[in-house]
């Protein structure tokens, strides 16, 4: 045993490096086994796409366990996975250069997040293969899920914000389109799309973040960005310190807090989480119970110096956590579904986390963020099974269960907000949707009116009301 | 003498001119269509001999030459072209004007062959791809007005602003020159012809009018090396302001082509912006964003187009319920639609990552443009598939999915999009010398010098 341990040590640098690749490299390879069958019209049987799923997480979960023991017996705090360089123009410090490196990261924050993921997704795939048994979606739902795990995996160990962003975008398409994924009826498509513009603007803010981060070190590595300086263990997460003065800091917190917000449901875009929930239940459960809600949360942990930097950044982390939890408290209480109930359930406790998050605690959120995705996950799988049960119980009473009435004008009031989401879907529509809307739809018929003008034909008619937009509008 | 001593080029543009005289004889569409499809395939295959001529240091012509800006570019334009004709259903070869489509085909071949020394047949090329699109439109007794008022001030500036440079006012000519390629790039305000050319010419001739960028290639070899810093900064500001605002107008259309005109003028506009900063990672940034874009949107053109030819004209104000009907023309239109705003592992995700990278060193304000522009675009191209495949199933009494000759061309230029992402060095590389190679052409005008390493992550 002695041998064998040391042999892990004296090797555990080339085996880390071939046992990180296989954790991201297996989910890619699940796309790209999925997706082009997909592609080529032959997608695989039922049996063949579970094998495949449950082969790809379950070995990359064995992987980035692997990893982790490496790290443990070599006590190093910090594995660095280089692809290379993806892309490079020039070397010389005379010319301009630019060069795009792939690079992942295991450290104290990733592992446990991968490992997370890779637990949430594998068993979901499980769930799902049955679940989903001769759903006439069933391909394309697995399609969708290889493509989040990958976007998870990726985001998870990102070294630099454009992995990040990489695995960040991965992540959005994938969920946008399992949000519609009943895609025969309106409201599914309809918040698929809601679900998909809070995500670019989501994604807008990130891809900012990472060019004014660029603009001010010159480079959007994230170890720069968190003070980490290579082999010094003392400054690995969550110990470094951001390089940024507190300005500078503000600026690019405030573009990551954004981006955090529009990932996590947070206020003002809560609205798209319970609308998320028109999706099978397997997807529900982990992209949005358990993962993606918590994917605006790792991203504040992930780069908590820059925060750190700045009490300002600090305080409004806090306040935007703790009123998206007093939000999603008080919405969730008059929710009928269960489904509804259970993401504004899971909203209070990602809105304390990022509270936590703001304090400056580490390894508190991520606890907790760990713990509360494993209990959503159980929660939602379990949510048609407690509905049947409810019934029985119901049944079992010959009636229902007798429910709390009456109260003041504030629980009135409260009430009625709770029940209309507090607003916030209005709010944004009336707001920012609809002049926006109003806006290019005139610009549309006078760019009409100007063309039919040069063309010396009479001007058409008006375009018809009924255009998606209003139709978007419709609660879910 | 080798094969690849023989003037390539010249064969590559006399092809479908010789092919578009031979069909003319043809009366029956089936046959001439195969026709067709033989001298654009046989076009296609040439396009690549005077590549490698030029990689194996054999001189080219006096009038016609390639060099690494234009060679990528003409086997680019002559593949749209190919799986244009592949991808025509044959019910649609009789209102398909085949001889038509070989001489346009002809024309901007020529365009792209025509060597770097002998702009006036570069000229006179831009001004006869002009006229296709022209006749079409009379032929079909559909409005020309709008479409000839634009070619036609196109036309004048660029004769003028070459005339200009001819006799020695450069200043004057390269401001001509840049209006002309704002007017056939479609940069507002004068962006209405190509709303309008889309919504009344067939969807080919439109694409193929406008997928090859034809109006940057112009900037890029009349204008960018004796324009004046100023015009340039101009011509950026402009093109930003389009990119923008057309991604805006993307958002809202009910109408498939006029989403598709809104989403291509974007895009052209994305790629001016690279030219305009005039750095080398900017330049090699937009020539691989134009790559990514003619391919994109030419497979998203493709992609539209087949499902036109099932349903006739395309509303996004419902939804059409077409998925089930054909997954891999849905799979398709995402696919190749997500590629050109530069979503992940696609080629166009390199090329906005270069793009940004060198605007924020010239201006951050730019770095955000560009970023709102790609957020508008995505919201633009989802609610597009959602509007066009999603809804209540559409049931058709017959068979309705995509065709082998659909999918050889939707997946070909796919295939293309996604290789190219994954792997991009060897694009990034080729375009990098092509864009040193435009630099210097501005006087040997140096970059501006950076002050730190371009990293994106770690070294």
């Amino acid at each position: 045993m002695p041998d064998l341990y040391a042999s892990l040590i004296a090797h555990h640098s080339s085996l880390s490096a071939y046992l990180g690749a296989a954790v991201v490299a297996l989910p890619a390879a699940l796309v790209a086994v999925l997706g082009v069958a997909s592609l080529a019209g032959r997608p695989l049987s039922e049996r063949a796409t579970a094998r495949a799923t449950s082969a790809a997480t379950g070995f990359a979960l064995l992987a980035a366990v692997g990893t982790f023991v490496l790290m443990l017996a070599a006590d190093s705090r910090h594995v660095v996975i280089g692809f290379g360089e993806w892309v490079h123009i020039g070397h010389g410090d005379d010319e301009p250069h630019y060069h795009f490196a792939v690079k992942f990261v295991f450290d104290r924050l990733s592992v446990p997040f991968v490992a997370l993921s890779l637990v949430l997704c594998g068993t979901i795939g499980a769930f799902a293969h049955r679940y989903m048994h001769r759903e006439p979606g069933y391909n394309r739902f697995f399609v969708l899920y290889a493509f989040f795990t990958a976007g998870m995996v990726t985001t998870a160990l990102a070294g630099t914000i454009e992995t990040l962003f990489l695995g960040w975008e991965l992540v959005g398409l994938s969920s946008a389109l399992l949000v519609g994924f009943f895609h025969d009826r309106p409201a599914p498509v309809r918040n698929a799309l809601r679900v998909w513009v809070v995500y670019r603007v989501s994604d807008a803010a990130l891809l900012l973040a990472a060019v004014v981060l660029h603009h001010l070190s010159g480079e959007g590595d994230l170890d720069r960005l968190t003070g980490y300086h290579e082999g010094v263990d003392s400054e690995a997460w969550p110990f470094g310190r951001c390089p940024l003065t507190e300005v500078q800091a503000l600026l690019v917190g405030a573009l990551l807090l954004v981006a955090a917000a529009g990932k996590s449901a947070l206020v003002p875009f809560s609205g798209w989480l319970p609308r998320a929930m028109e999706g099978p239940t397997p997807s529900s459960a982990v992209f949005y119970g358990a993962l993606s809600v918590h994917l605006g949360a790792y991203l504040l942990l992930r780069t908590g110096p820059v925060f750190d930097a700045s009490l300002v950044l600090s305080a409004a982390v806090v306040a935007l956590g703790l009123t998206t939890a007093a939000y999603a408290a008080l919405v969730g209480r008059v929710q009928t579904d269960i489904k509804s109930a259970l993401s504004f359930a899971s909203l209070t406790q990602v809105g304390l986390i990022v509270a936590e998050i703001g304090l400056g605690w580490r390894y508190i959120p991520l606890v907790h963020l760990l713990g509360h995705a494993c209990l959503r996950t159980l929660q939602f799988v379990r949510a048609p099974s407690v509905i049947r049960d409810h019934h029985g119980i119901e049944n079992a009473l010959g009636g229902r269960a007798a429910r709390t009435a009456g109260g003041g004008r504030l629980r009135a009031r409260l009430y009625r907000f709770a029940l209309e989401r507090g607003h916030l879907d209005a709010l944004l529509d009336r707001f920012v949707a609809d002049p926006f809307v109003r806006l290019f739809r005139a610009c549309t018929a006078l760019e009409k009116r100007w063309t039919d003008a040069i063309a010396g034909r009479a001007p058409r008619p008006a375009a018809p009301a009924s255009e998606p937009a209003e139709k978007f509008k419709q609660p879910a | 003498m080798t094969l690849l001593h023989l003037p390539w080029a010249e064969i590559c543009v006399a092809l479908p001119l010789v092919g578009a005289a031979v069909v003319g004889l043809v009366r029956d569409p089936v046959v001439a269509g195969r026709w067709t499809l033989g001298f654009s395939a046989t076009a296609f295959a040439c396009s690549f001999l005077p590549w490698l001529a030029l990689a194996d240091g054999v001189p080219g012509g006096a009038f016609f030459a390639v060099d690494g800006l234009s060679a990528p570019f003409l086997s680019l334009v002559a593949l749209l072209h190919m799986l244009v004709v592949l991808a025509t259903p044959r019910v649609k070869l009789n209102r398909m004007s085949l001889g038509g489509h070989l001489m346009a085909e002809g024309f901007r071949l020529g365009t792209f062959a025509a060597a770097p020394g002998a702009p006036g047949l570069l000229v006179l090329f831009l001004v006869l791809g002009t006229l296709p699109p022209f006749f079409e439109l009379r032929g079909r007794d559909l409005p020309t007005r709008v479409y000839t008022v634009h070619m036609g001030l196109f036309v004048a500036l660029l004769a003028a602003g070459w005339l200009a440079v001819g006799v020695g006012l450069p200043g004057t000519g390269s401001v001509l020159l840049l209006l002309a390629v704002l007017v056939r790039s479609g940069a507002v305000p004068a962006h209405l012809w190509i709303a309008d050319l889309f919504e009344n010419a067939t969807f080919g001739t439109a694409l193929l009018f406008v997928a090859p960028l034809a109006g940057v290639y112009t900037a890029l070899r009349l204008a960018l090396p004796i324009a004046p810093e100023w015009a340039l900064q101009w011509i950026g500001a402009v093109s930003l302001a389009t990119a923008v605002y057309a991604a805006a107008m993307a958002t809202v259309q009910s109408d498939a082509r006029r989403f598709f005109s809104y989403l291509f003028l974007s895009h052209a506009s994305l790629v001016l912006i690279g030219l305009e900063l005039h750095t080398v990672i900017s330049l090699t940034g937009a020539l691989f964003l134009w790559a990514s874009v003619a391919i994109s949107l030419g497979g998203l053109g493709i992609t539209l187009r087949a499902v036109e030819a099932r349903h006739g004209r395309l509303r996004l104000d419902g939804y059409g319920g077409l998925y089930d009907e054909s997954p891999t023309l849905a799979v398709g239109f995402l696919l190749t639609g997500l590629g050109s705003v530069g979503f992940p592992g696609t080629l166009g995700f390199v090329a906005a990552e270069l793009l940004v990278d060198g605007a924020i060193e010239a201006n951050p304000l730019v770095g955000v443009g560009l970023a709102v522009a790609a957020g508008l675009n995505g919201i633009a191209i989802v609610r597009a598939y959602l509007a066009l495949f999603t809804g209540a199933r559409h049931a058709s009494p017959v068979p309705m999915g995509i065709t082998p000759r659909e999918r050889f061309a939707v997946l070909t230029l796919a295939a293309i999009l996604l290789g190219g992402g994954l792997v991009p060095q060897p694009g990034v590389t080729s375009f990098r010398s092509a864009a040193g190679a435009v630099l210097q052409s501005r006087g040997g005008d140096a970059p501006p010098a950076h002050g730190h390493a371009h990293t994106r992550g770690g070294e």
